[in-house]
């Protein structure tokens, strides 16, 4: 049996629970709840190495993070158009999925670098918000083109006050303003108990997860394949541009990770409204039920070696 | 007491619209509407509420005739071909004409 962190067994459970149909359901108020602590946790982390020093932004950071994100979505719309043989919507919106990120990964990348004691750049939420939109963007551009009428001024308005994005970078700067010290009353609640609400998330995920199923039957082969091979093609993009940028190893595993994620949130919303041809249940069921759990339970440990060889 | 004739409008819809929807409503003059959580099993599969990003919700109008044609109309031409989308009417009874 390898040695999976007790979180990824929740979510195994959570899989296993639902496909066989268990009485199991928490309630909705109950997943809100618990991603909004472990958004608020992120952040504050994030918030609080910034605060010891590790230093803002550099400019290219910033440009290298947001270009990887408007890039990933092009090879994806083009394996999907030519070797899936979807439509034009349907092969954008798996563009915006695949080029977007999960922040349920980003959280199980964090705790499998906590764990093993591996530190990473502080600024690695502000990484989750820049990579979130503009793949987005980019999906519905490949859809529409830029005649297309789209409510740009809504829809980007939707993508910046998202919630993921409000409570990351809300979490960043009230945990950067406090520091080490002033978090130290809330640290309970944010801190200590942050494996035990990313297991509660897993759980739920994983019920999330097998609720894909019936499509995933229905649907198989190519988002199977895609998203079992997307993941792995995008972690080696990451981990070369952390390492361009001149990130730690563990700040190249959490890139790799965050590339080779698939969002499962803010780009089914906003596709389901910009691009309502795209049948919305092909990109979410690759990204729920094959790309999520293949990045926590095989990817991730698959990247930080990645990156380790890569720094030398 | 008196009563008055008016049409209770009901959409089950996916979650994802209901902004949109909304929208819609105050350029049609819909003055309110009732809105909760729904799940259930239709064309498009089982849907579920305990997650937001999949789960349907009920609309409930309840307003004259005309209005309550206009807002079918409406959403049978912008939503029908692509979204998960139910509406029907009924004629209901209300005790202040002026608030509907």
């Amino acid at each position: 049996m390898p040695t999976l962190d007790p979180v990824i067994w929740f979510f195994v459970l959570g899989i296993v629970a639902g496909a066989a149909r268990a009485d199991l359901r928490l309630p909705a108020s109950i997943y809100d709840f618990v991603s909004t602590l472990l958004l608020l946790a992120i952040g504050l982390k994030g918030g609080v190495e910034l605060a010891r020093g590790d230093g803002g932004l550099p400019l290219a950071e910033l440009g290298g993070v947001l270009l990887l994100g408007f890039l990933l979505p092009l090879p994806v719309f083009a394996v999907a158009r030519h070797l899936g043989g979807l439509g034009r919507a349907d092969a954008a919106s798996f563009a915006a999925h695949y080029g977007s990120v999960s922040v349920g990964t980003y959280a199980v990348v964090v705790a499998y670098l906590s764990t093993r004691g591996i530190a990473f750049e502080g600024r690695a939420p502000v990484w989750v918000v820049l990579l979130e939109v503009p793949a987005i963007v980019a999906g519905i551009l490949l859809a529409r083109g830029l005649s297309g009428e789209i409510a740009w001024g809504r829809l980007l308005r939707e993508l910046f006050l998202g919630r993921s994005v409000v409570l990351l970078l809300g979490g960043l700067a009230i945990g950067w303003a406090a520091g080490p010290g002033g978090t130290a009353s809330i640290q309970p609640l944010f801190f200590d108990l942050f494996k035990g609400i990313l297991a509660l998330f897993l759980l739920e995920m994983g019920l999330i997860a097998a609720a894909q199923l019936p499509t995933l039957r229905r649907h198989g082969p190519f988002i199977v394949a895609f998203g079992l091979l997307a993941p792995p093609a995008f972690a080696v993009a990451g981990a070369l541009l952390g390492r361009a940028l001149g990130l730690s190893p563990g700040g190249m595993t959490v890139l790799a990770t965050l590339a080779a994620s698939a969002s499962y949130i803010a780009a089914p919303a906003a596709i389901r409204t910009a691009v309502p041809e795209a049948n919305p249940a092909l990109p979410l069921t690759a990204s729920l039920a094959i790309t999520f759990p293949f990045n926590i339970i095989v990817g991730i440990p698959l990247y930080e070696r990645l990156a380790a060889a890569l720094a030398g | 007491m008196e009563h008055f004739q008016r049409r209770l409008l009901t959409i089950v819809t996916e979650a994802a619209l209901e902004r949109e929807l909304l929208a819609e409503f105050d350029a049609l003059g819909v003055r309110g509407y009732t809105i909760t959580d729904a799940r259930g099993k239709g064309g498009r599969g089982r849907r579920q509420s305990e997650w937001a990003q999949q789960g349907n919700i009920r609309i409930e109008i309840v307003c004259d005739a005309p209005l309550a044609e206009r807002v079918a109309a409406r959403l049978r031409e912008r939503y029908y071909d692509h979204y998960a989308m139910i509406l029907f009417l009924q004629d209901v009874s209300v005790l202040r004409p002026d608030k509907f």
